[in-house]
Parts: C-alpha cells; sequence; structure tokens
C-alpha cells in the first residue's frame, strides 16, 4: 500500500537560510504525525513545501506515492485536492470579504467543482460545516463575525470539504483558549477517526498531541532529532533536545511540576543562516563533548523510532540531560 | 498586605454600548508573594491588572479600591500614579518585540528608565545596566548591552522587558501573559528569573497567564477569574487537588496534561462560550455552561466564600463540586 506522505531528504533554503535541511519522513494512510519543535526549527516551511506552497531546493516530496516535488501549477492541479492546510492563524488565513460558505466552498471551485451544481455546492458545504459542529446558517455570515474557535472550525471545514487523503494542520490550536483548545482538538480527532485521513500535525506544544499523534518527529534547526511511536517519544526519549522539550513543558499540577526536575536550555538558539558544525543542537545540548563539533550524528535506529545524537547506541543506550549521565 | 483590591468594578463606554469587564473583584498581594491570576479571554485579566496603577483608557468607568501599602490610587491624582508607576509597580507585557524600540540599543532603553526616577552618570548607567541583564540571566551581559532588540532572540528580549521592569526595584511586578508568545523552553527560563526576583529582591509578582502549567509552576495562591468575576482563589496545590467551582473544574480538565489523559482519547470541553456583558446580572454567569447549574443559580449571584473550613480557599459557587468523594 502507498503512503499518504513520504519526505526524503527534504530541503528548502532561502538564500543562505537553511531552513528545512535533510528531512526524511513517511506518513502511512490514516496515520497521524506530529511534527514538534521549537519557532523558527523549520516545521512551517516543511508543511509548506508539502502543499507546494513553497517548492523545495532539494529532496523528494510524495504525496500517495506520486512525486509532486517539481511538478508545474498545471501539473499539480489534480494532486491539489489530495492535500489541504490549516493554519496557526484562522483571523488571517480567511479572506474578511467573502462570506464563510464562499471560503468553505473555494476549494471546490479550484479543483475545477465549477462542474458541481449550485445545489451540490451547498449540500456539500452545509455537511461540511455540520460535521465541525457549526450551524448552516453560519454559511451567510462573515469570518469576523464569529469566534476564534468557530473561525477555526471553518478553516478544518473548508480544508476537508475537498475529502483530501493528508491534512496539514499548522499549529490549529495554538491561538486559542484551552476550553476552545480541547474542543477543536477533540474535533480533529474525531473527524481523522472518522474520515481516515492522514494528518501532519505541526506544534510546539508536545503536551497537545498526546492523545492525538500515533508519531512524534522532533525538529531543531532545519534537521530531525528523533522519531518514535507517541508511546516511545513520552516514556523514553532518547535524544537529548526531546527530553529537554518535555523536561519545559509545564504540567498543570503543582506537587508533580515542582518535584521535576528543570533542564534550562538557554533562549540562544543558533541561527539557520550560521547553523552550528557538527550536531546543530550541541551549543545548547548540556551533554555535548568533543565528537559532537566535529561530527554530524547520523540517526541511530533505537526502540520503534530513530535518533541523531552521538550518545545514541543501537543498543538501546541512551543518555539523561536531567542527570547529565552519558548512557 | 502590599497590595489590597477591593469591589474593583471596570466598565467601558462603546459605541455599540456598555461593556462590563471587571465586577467587585477582590484581590490581595503579600510582600515577597506570588499570585496568578487564570481564565479565559476576555474575562478581565488585564483590566484588573491595568487598573492597578491606573493605565486603562478614558473611556473606562473604575470604581472600587486599590490600596497599595494602605494608599489609595483610584481617583489618585497623575504625578502621584506616574511615581507610582515604574518604582512601586511595574509591568511586563506579552509582546517583547512591540514594547521595545528597534532604534535603540538595550543598554539604551534600560537607561532611560533608571534616568526617569534617578539621577546616575552615563558611567553608572552602563554598569547598573550590565547588572540588571545579568540578574534577569542574559549571558555576556557586558556585550549584550550594546545590542539592538532584532539581534536578540524572542526569549532574551522578554527578559530585557523584565530588566527594564525590575530596574527601580519595584514592590509589585505585574507580569500579563509573559510568555505567551515564547516556546517552552524561553518560557521555563523566564519563570526561573521571575521566581528569583522574588527570592533575591523580594517582589511581589501577580502573574496572568490562561496556562494552568505555567500556574502550577510558579504560583504561591490563584485566582481565577470568569466573565468580570473572581469565581475562586486558593493555594496553589490547594487549588488543582480540590477545584471547588465547576468552572475551574472545567479549565483543569481541558488542559493538556502528559499523563492524565491516559485511557481516554480526548480531552474533557467546557460547552459554550464565555458571555460578554453590557450589564453584570444577578446570577451565576457561568450558570449555562455549568453542568450543576439550577433556578437558584439563575436568580441569584453566589458570593465568593469560604468553603470548606480553610479560610485561604474561597469560591463562588451554590453548588461546589463535591470533593469528599475524592478525598
Ligand atoms: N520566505 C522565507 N525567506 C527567508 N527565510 C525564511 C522564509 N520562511 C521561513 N524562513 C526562515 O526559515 C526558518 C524556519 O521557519 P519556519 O517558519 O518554518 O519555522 P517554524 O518551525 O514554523 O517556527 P514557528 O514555530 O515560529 O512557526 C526561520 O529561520 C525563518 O526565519
Ligand atoms: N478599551 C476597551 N474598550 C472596550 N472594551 C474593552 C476595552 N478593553 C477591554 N475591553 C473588554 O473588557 C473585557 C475584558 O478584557 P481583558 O483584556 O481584561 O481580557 P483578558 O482576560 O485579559 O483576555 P485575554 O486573555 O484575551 O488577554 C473584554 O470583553 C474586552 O473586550
Ligand atoms: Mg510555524
Ligand atoms: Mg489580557
Amino acid at each position: 500500500m502507498t503512503n499518504a506522505l513520504e519526505l526524503d531528504g527534504l530541503r528548502m533554503h532561502f538564500g543562505p537560510v537553511r531552513a528545512v535541511d535533510g528531512v526524511s519522513l513517511t506518513i502511512p494512510r490514516g496515520g497521524v504525525t506530529a511534527l514538534v519543535g521549537e519557532s523558527g526549527s523549520g516545521k512551517s516551511t516543511v508543511g509548506r513545501c508539502v502543499v507546494r506552497l513553497l517548492k523545495p531546493t532539494g529532496g523528494v516530496v510524495r504525496i500517495g506515492g506520486v512525486d509532486v516535488t517539481r511538478l508545474s501549477r498545471r501539473e499539480l492541479r489534480p494532486h491539489r485536492a489530495e492535500v489541504s492546510i490549516v493554519f496557526q492563524d484562522p483571523a488571517g488565513s480567511l479572506d474578511p470579504r467573502m462570506l464563510v460558505g464562499d471560503v468553505v466552498a473555494e476549494p471546490l471551485r479550484l479543483a475545477g467543482g465549477s462542474r458541481l451544481s449550485r445545489r451540490a455546492r451547498q449540500q456539500r458545504v452545509s455537511e461540511a460545516l455540520a460535521e465541525v459542529g457549526l450551524r448552516d446558517e453560519v454559511a451567510r455570515r462573515y469570518p469576523h463575525e464569529l469566534s476564534g474557535g468557530q473561525r477555526q472550525r471553518v478553516s478544518i471545514a473548508r480544508a476537508l470539504i475537498s475529502s483530501p487523503a493528508l491534512l496539514i494542520a499548522d499549529e490549529p490550536t495554538s491561538a486559542l483558549d484551552v476550553s476552545v483548545q480541547a474542543s477543536v482538538l477533540n474535533l480533529l480527532a474525531d473527524l481523522q477517526r472518522d474520515i481516515g485521513f492522514a494528518c501532519l500535525f505541526i506544534t510546539h506544544n508536545l503536551a497537545a498531541v498526546e492523545y492525538l499523534a500515533d508519531q512524534i518527529a522532533v525538529m531543531y534547526l532545519g534537521k530531525l532529532m528523533e522519531t518514535g511511536s507517541r508511546e516511545q517519544i513520552f516514556a523514553r526519549p532518547a535524544h537529548p533536545y526531546t527530553q529537554a522539550l518535555l523536561a519545559a513543558a509545564p504540567v498543570a499540577d503543582p506537587v508533580r511540576q515542582r518535584a521535576q526536575q528543570k533542564v534550562l536550555l538557554g533562549d540562544d538558539m543558533p541561527s539557520a543562516l550560521d547553523p552550528p558544525s557538527g550536531c546543530v543542537f550541541r551549543t545548547r545540548c548540556p551533554l555535548a563533548f568533543e565528537k559532537c563539533a566535529l561530527e554530524v550524528p547520523p540517526p541511530v535506529r533505537i526502540g520503534d523510532g530513530e535518533a541523531a545524537c552521538h550518545l545514541v547506541q543501537a543498543d538501546g543506550t541512551r543518555p539523561d540531560v536531567r542527570t547529565g549521565a552519558h548512557g | 498586605m502590599i497590595l489590597e483590591v477591593a469591589d474593583l468594578t471596570v466598565s467601558f463606554v462603546t459605541e455599540s454600548g456598555d461593556v462590563s469587564a471587571v465586577d467587585g473583584v477582590n484581590l490581595d498581594l503579600d510582600a515577597g508573594e506570588i499570585v496568578g491570576v487564570v481564565g479565559e479571554s476576555g474575562c478581565g485579566k488585564s483590566v484588573t491588572a491595568m487598573s492597578l496603577a491606573g493605565l486603562l483608557p478614558r473611556s473606562a468607568r473604575v470604581s472600587g479600591s486599590v490600596r497599595l501599602r494602605g494608599t489609595e490610587l483610584i481617583g489618585a491624582r497623575e504625578p502621584e500614579l506616574r511615581r507610582v508607576r515604574g518604582k512601586e509597580i511595574a509591568y511586563i507585557f506579552q509582546e517583547p518585540m512591540t514594547s521595545l524600540n528597534p532604534v535603540l540599543t538595550v543598554g539604551r532603553q534600560i537607561g532611560e528608565v533608571l534616568q526617569e526616577h534617578e539621577r546616575l552618570s552615563r558611567k553608572q548607567v552602563r554598569q547598573r545596566a550590565v547588572e540588571l541583564l545579568s540578574l534577569v540571566g542574559i549571558p555576556s551581559p557586558a556585550n549584550r548591552v550594546d545590542n539592538y532588540p532584532h539581534q536578540l532572540s524572542g526569549g532574551m528580549r522578554q527578559r530585557v522587558m523584565i530588566a527594564m521592569a525590575v530596574a527601580c526595584n519595584p514592590t509589585v511586578l505585574v507580569a500579563d501573559e509573559p510568555t505567551t508568545a515564547l516556546d517552552v523552553t524561553a518560557q521555563a527560563g523566564i519563570l526561573d528569573v521571575l521566581r528569583n526576583l522574588r527570592d533575591r529582591l523580594g517582589t511581589s509578582v501577580l502573574i496572568i497567564t490562561h496556562d494552568l502549567g505555567v500556574i502550577a509552576d510558579i504560583a504561591d495562591r490563584v485566582v481565577v477569574m470568569y466573565a468580570g468575576r473572581v469565581v475562586e482563589q486558593a493555594p496553589v496545590v490547594e487549588l488543582f487537588a480540590h477545584p471547588h467551582h465547576h468552572y475551574t473544574d472545567g479549565l483543569l480538565k481541558a488542559s493538556p496534561t502528559p499523563g492524565r489523559h491516559a485511557g481516554t482519547d480526548r480531552l474533557q470541553e467546557i460547552p459554550g462560550l464565555v458571555p460578554v456583558l453590557t450589564r453584570q446580572p444577578d446570577a451565576c454567569t457561568f450558570a449555562d455552561r455549568c453542568p450543576a447549574a439550577d433556578q437558584k443559580c439563575r436568580g441569584s449571584a453566589p458570593p465568593l466564600t469560604a468553603s470548606s473550613g480553610s479560610q485561604a480557599h474561597l469560591a463562588a459557587c451554590w453548588h461546589p463540586t463535591r470533593q469528599e468523594a475524592k478525598r
């Protein structure tokens, strides 16, 4: 069976800026992979390469087995309906002059759905709105007349109306309140289970994906540091960066949170213009040693995933940033 | 008590009618205490914070009392308020980039704050600026003092904002969503700085956030706001272990927390939306979203009272959650 998405050594350089620098990743049909990392690590750039808002400067993007990396705009058209994207900022990504109904119907029109009669199109729009829990009358409103959570539901309805096999969700809940965030995350999880689309869920908040993603990929400065099943990443993170990210996410439980040993990485994320030699994470890694500056660590198989760190070994040896222990 | 807020009420006159933003808020802050204010967007957290030092626009109608070491600030004259701001009550806000001047070095900007309240030579100013940068954990402060804001990461810019806020050693530091725009790793650093300030300088901190993880990490005491009112208040461990108000309970259950959702595959939602009120009704404003609401809740507003024994744990609810079963 073909995979929903395959990235093979994906590179996106903006002149000297190496925003994405060799990312390989596979999402099977119906799978949900979370792409996690700090601001500027290149997550959105990966997403934008997949939906071909950007043309990658290297590597391969395969969608449903088809190499779309270098297709022209025209050649891409038949594949457009295969992938959709939902952005972080629901206000900025919805055209304020368009009625919600037209916003949601737009992908149908772009995919050559003009063959669809008006009645049929309206029918599809009300189905899509109902799917995300919005009433029909919302179709006749403007985006600014809705709450943030409602607007994000509209973006999701628009993204799903073309029945894509793959949904890119770029921080879809980061701008929302906790209670609204919970309902949007639940909605995405329910739709994903019912419809079965594959999903690349981009976020900087590991806690938000714990029950949504089955695979997690951790990104830093354009490269993947670690990949693995959700269970493994949460229970036995191998890469020092993954461990630090987990330790930094505050737990909404004062007893556990205060007992937790802090790992402070400092704020000095190097620039993608001039990434460090060797391991890109070494300048903030509490465990870095000479070799890290000299050699790029290759991904090593560990458990059900991979980690790119000189201290990780295939026999299961992994470092611990909390104790500073090498293995 | 350093700061005593009593019956604070704020409304705004707008073109589309009055907006009731804060209704009868009571709040205390002790010397060296960190109090967290939590609640959904629009519940009145920022308006409460800004009214402390008279920062609200003219369209605001403010009543009630704000006493700083016994001195009333509501209705105080502008020169008095100007002295209070910075020297007694200092603020940091969410967006460090927009509050910093892009064309001045961070040293110059810290210097301007210092010279507003003290007479210092240029050399003294620079030395104090370096000390302050070091106090907020910026590495090599003697070099960073000559940096422009764009040369710093988001986390470092927020540290600079804190350095400016504490330049004159204020009694109270009000931090309004100081980490919301930051990554978890930078956030952990900022929370550490705030804790340090309290420990080393004895600063009282009022921290505003919608993130219960932040509260769990840093607050000694928590104030939960809903639709302009304080609905619950308790020491941090007590609040998370035994929330009395159904809104607090809902917020806790909606917050993604690693480990808490084991065995379930969804977050709990709080159905419905925060109401925008033109007038505060004599009713519980959470009643429409509350699983325990009845006629009484819709007919009269519950007072904020000590519920189960502890004088430190207050809730405004006619039917507090049954905690006996959980203990
Ligand atoms: N069009 C562009 N031109 C030049 N540089 C770019 C462009 N788009 C992104 N970058 C750079 O590429 C890097 C990765 O950016 P990207 O937006 O993918 O990060 P991200 O992980 O999504 O971060 P965030 O969490 O802040 O959204 C950054 O250094 C960014 O400045
Ligand atoms: N200048 C203003 N004019 C009119 N209404 C205002 C003004 N400032 C705030 N409000 C209203 O007062 C209420 C409380 O706003 P406030 O900014 O305190 O919310 P908040 O709890 O800080 O929310 P957030 O988490 O989004 O920052 C909101 O309904 C808001 O729309
Ligand atoms: Mg992004
Ligand atoms: Mg606010």
